[in-house]
């Protein structure tokens, strides 16, 4: 029907009144302002500046200013010549271990990523979810499912009629830390393989190359950023866990365990050395790997086409799918997935009658794990509303570039320092100089160690987009908050979810920085730690079902907020 | 080779049966998504037919893997390996076919000089311009030793001027080196200068191949003419046949004499007249066709003008004069005279699902 109005604006107020009937309008005025505001360039930095200044006060420089205060505080700086003996083997072990463990993962997860990427059937995207098994069982849990895999006589052993086929020591630790690092190589390569250009590939290929020459003179030299970076992370992961590695250590030290040990012996001097020197010697080797690893070139030009041709048949193909295959299901997937044995042997045995019941250990488990959920929570909160612009700063060089690489550097140190070590330092600073409650140092302490993964997903995220489609925006005459509501944020929301999730995850499964901050308060993993040294008394079947409901609660979490993100990406 | 491939239940190419003479330089014409990038894939052996066998030197290829096939692919983006300096890229190819350092540089430098492009040796490609690169990707492709060279779109990335500058300079590497070429493009002047044969590719289907010259001059259908060169089309019925013409009654009665060959009365037909062929004049000319029209609009394209005639029964003509030949020009709203011969005129048979859908680039 048509109508005549009298006036355009008479239009215009009759149809936005129908628009918003129903909705809160002034929530919608409010946000319009605050758009409004986003446009003054005063409004801006100041935003910007105060998310950097929570991130180098808040974030990092507890981290460093607090062992460094320690230090200073300590009345001697000698050990006796027996721990000092001790503290350089631990320390030394944690890099041959770190590096042993990191290059197997990379020889044996790229042939692995390829077949998953390569192969596009049924059972190589089954095969691709599994390799993302050891990510939702906590450290913790691992740790003990695969010292009941390889050192009990229940486990593996019992094929072969062993009582134990690895005990406790550094070959337990080397299995630990190779199948939680294993997948870290595995999503790093995938996701590198998917976005590769095949074109270079196809070239060197119709130029006369094997399939396999193809690959090593082309594919992972063009992808070795990313191959180191999947190096790094490995080898972070692998220096920097603690509860896990105490679990399976047995009397075998390295610079973590080595570090927990002098704690519980009250070494508070050893405490601190060892730390500053976990911490400065990881920097050394990151920057160094850093430095050296771009300037290797293994003889682009040398090809050997006989030997390569042979490495590309049929044959030699389906023996390396074979072997890393089975690599993966015996020394990642069987000794993950074994914790399920114990723990539903404990369902079954009566145990859970127990745990209704809330007597025994159960009250304070419960209390532990919503302590846990509750940190996590809150860790997860500060670091989007910190890490957004942080993030925003990083991609679009707000501050200029050089500040940007600067910002950059720092954003990764958390992962880089072992986070035992950052514990000992941020323990030190908020108790002693910000005199915070036990609650909140552990909340701010798992802020610092999970910082870099959310901003690490979002800086990537917001580079990928067209600074165009931004600028366009703006010229259509959106204010800059609009343009980052409207444009950026739902191209990046599937980042943003999966950052947060990251950050969600590991601050539950975080036992390092943890065990060195808390005293009375234990979160769920650093309270199993307890259990399964026997530092609190707990039987078998008791042990075997807290660490079944840790795991199940991750998992149920992660299985939530998946559910979150793949509606969210099916609605892009 | 006669070949099908399939994608899911698309025909990408389908029953595509053609040869090439070694030493030829074929051009394959088709608008987007017409199956050409797919061909060369074909013939790269990056992707096998669902059906139908590839045959070099007369035996089948089918089950030949990529590197043993001696077909190099130059993908548009050329793929230069970015992590290897100029020399080595194009010292690739013969490293992988097993020739000894010393020999493989070797080649590679002649090839760069061949190309003009010694003093980049040891760039990066990233340092180089789009130009150089497409040589350095051309470059790559001769030095390999293989004798099939597949150039997918090889100038689509470059600016116009340099499309131009480049086109010859292709052909001309590309004849000294003896290889054989299959050229993709979606540019029919590009196709028509370098080609010594054109093969037009539609919907995954050979619609005409043969000589640049052949297939302007008596293209096979009116896709071809209209992709190739461009015409203006009428429709209309035969009204009469005689030895040498026939009378073609297009619509408003008006009646065009064009030529007899495979003509039968009654039958609708589609006349093609080329833009050039059309003749324009503020007075009645002497011409076997000549028609009554109005000028519509006039375009400037420096060395031409185009003029857009609508004609007394409300179809539209398009005369091209060039500058130097025409004289008198007209302006939009004056009333002329168009005029063409009789052997210009290109007859096709009505197409079955109407001539705006033949007309179509899918």
């Amino acid at each position: 029907m048509l109508r005549a109005y009298e006036s355009r604006e008479e239009w215009v107020v009759k149809n936005t009144k129908t628009r918003t009937d129903g909705s809160p309008s002034m929530f919608h005025g409010l946000l319009t302002h605050i758009e409004r505001l986003s446009a003054s360039p005063f409004i801006a930095k100041s935003v910007y500046s105060v998310a950097l200044a929570f991130f180098l006060l808040i974030v990092i420089a507890p981290a460093i200013v607090g062992i460094l205060a320690q230090l200073v505080s300590l009345p001697s700086l000698t050990l006796s010549s027996s721990v000092a003996a001790r503290m350089q083997s631990a320390v030394a072990w944690s890099f041959v271990i770190g590096l042993t463990v990191s290059s197997l993962d990379v020889i044996v997860g790229i042939p692995l990523a390829w077949l998953i990427v390569r192969r596009r059937e049924h059972w190589t995207t089954i095969l691709d979810s599994l390799a993302d098994i050891p990510f939702v069982i906590p450290t913790v849990a691992l740790g003990f499912s695969i010292l009941e895999f390889w050192s009990t006589p229940s486990g593996i052993g019992m094929i072969f009629g062993a009582d134990k086929l690895v005990g406790p020591g550094t070959l337990l630790i080397m299995l630990l830390h190779f199948a939680f690092s294993f997948p870290v190589i595995v999503r790093v390569m995938v996701g590198e393989f998917l976005n590769y250009r095949e074109t270079f590939e196809i070239a060197a290929r119709t130029l006369g190359a094997s399939a396999f020459t193809a690959v090593r003179t082309v594919t992972l030299p063009i992808l070795r950023p990313a191959l180191l970076a999947g190096f790094l992370l490995a080898l972070a992961r692998s220096l920097s866990e603690t509860g896990a590695t105490i679990v399976v250590a047995g009397a075998f030290e390295n610079g973590t365990v080595f570090i927990k040990n002098v704690r519980d012996a009250g070494l508070t001097t050893a405490v601190v050395i060892a730390s500053l020197l976990l911490i400065v010697s990881s920097l050394l080797v990151f920057a160094l790997i850093k430095i050296v690893a771009p300037r290797i070139r293994i003889a682009p030009l040398r090809v050997w086409p006989n030997l390569e041709r042979r490495l590309s048949s049929r044959q030699s193909v389906g023996a390396r799918n074979a072997i890393s295959l089975s690599v993966f299901l015996v020394f990642v997937l069987l000794p993950c997935l074994y914790i399920a044995f114990p723990a539903i042997e404990a369902l079954a045995g009566g145990t859970l009658s127990e745990v209704v019941a809330e007597v025994g250990p159960w009250p304070v488990f419960w209390s532990s794990m919503l302590l846990s959920y509750v940190v996590a929570i809150l860790a997860t909160i500060l670091n989007i509303i910190g890490g957004l612009p942080v993030a925003v700063l990083i991609a679009r060089n707000r501050f200029g570039q050089k500040a940007s690489k600067i910002v950059d550097a720092l954003v990764d140190l958390p992962i880089i320092v072992p986070s035992l070590a950052l514990g000992v330092s941020l323990n030190f600073f908020w108790r002693n100089m910000g005199a915070l409650p036990e609650f909140w140092v552990l909340v701010l302490a798992h802020t610092t160690i999970t910082y870099s993964y959310f901003v690490r997903a979002m800086a990537a995220s917001v580079q990928g987009i067209a600074p165009e489609l931004e600028e366009t925006a703006r010229s259509l005459g959106a204010h800059p908050l609009r343009v980052f509501r409207k444009i950026t944020l739902p191209l990046t929301k599937y980042s943003l979810l999966s950052g947060a999730i990251l950050v969600f995850t590991r601050s539950v499964d975080e036992t390092g920085a943890t065990s060195a901050v808390s005293k009375t308060l234990k979160t769920a993993p650093v309270l199993l730690v307890d259990w399964i040294k026997g530092n609190i008394a707990v039987t078998t079947s008791e042990l075997a079902l807290g660490i079944g409901f840790l795991v199940a609660t991750s998992f149920l979490a992660l299985v939530v907020l998946r559910l979150i993100t793949l509606r969210e990406a099916g609605r892009k | 080779m006669n070949v099908t491939k399939k994608f899911g239940h698309v025909a990408a190419l389908d029953r595509v049966t053609f040869d090439v003479n070694n030493g030829e330089y074929l051009c394959v014409l088709g608008p987007t998504g017409s199956g050409k990038s797919t061909l060369l894939r074909l013939i790269a052996g990056l992707l096998k037919p669902n059906d139908g066998t590839i045959f070099f030197d007369g035996s089948p290829v089918n089950t030949i893997e990529p590197q043993d096939r001696n077909a190099v692919y130059v993908p548009q983006q050329y793929a230069l390996f970015p992590h290897l300096t100029v020399l080595e890229n194009v010292a690739f190819g013969p490293l992988a076919r097993d020739k000894v350092e010393a020999e493989a540089l070797e080649i590679a430098s002649k090839t760069l000089e061949m190309v003009k492009l010694s003093w980049r040796a040891q760039a990066l490609p990233s340092e180089l311009s789009g130009g150089m690169q497409q040589r350095v990707a051309l470059a790559r492709g001769l030095a390999s030793g293989a004798n099939l060279l597949l150039l997918d779109e090889p100038l689509g990335a470059l600016d116009a001027r340099l499309r131009l500058e480049l086109r010859h300079t292709l052909r001309e590497l590309v004849k000294q080196s003896g290889m054989t070429a299959i050229h993709v493009t979606h540019d029919r002047d590009e196709a028509m200068s370098v080609a010594d044969r054109i093969m037009v590719l539609r919907a995954g289907r050979v619609l005409d191949y043969g000589a640049p010259i052949r297939v302007y001059t008596r293209p096979t259908g009116i896709f071809v003419a209209n992709l190739i060169g461009g015409a203006s089309f009428l429709d209309g019925v035969v009204e009469a046949v005689t030895p040498d013409s026939s009378a073609v009654r297009v619509r408003g009665g008006l009646l065009i004499q064009a030529p007899a060959e495979l003509l039968t009365v009654d039958e609708p037909v589609i006349l093609g007249i080329r833009k050039e062929r059309v003749r324009i004049s503020p007075s009645k000319p002497e011409a076997e066709n000549i028609l009554e029209g109005e000028v519509r609009e006039v375009r400037f394209l420096g060395s031409a003008r185009e003029y857009v005639v609508r004609l007394a029964n409300g179809d539209t003509i398009i005369s091209r004069r060039f500058m130097e030949v025409e004289k008198p020009t007209f302006a939009a709203g004056q009333r002329i005279y168009v005029s063409f011969e009789q052997h210009d005129v290109m007859s096709f048979a009505y197409p079955p699902q109407g001539l705006r859908k033949e007309l179509e680039m899918v």
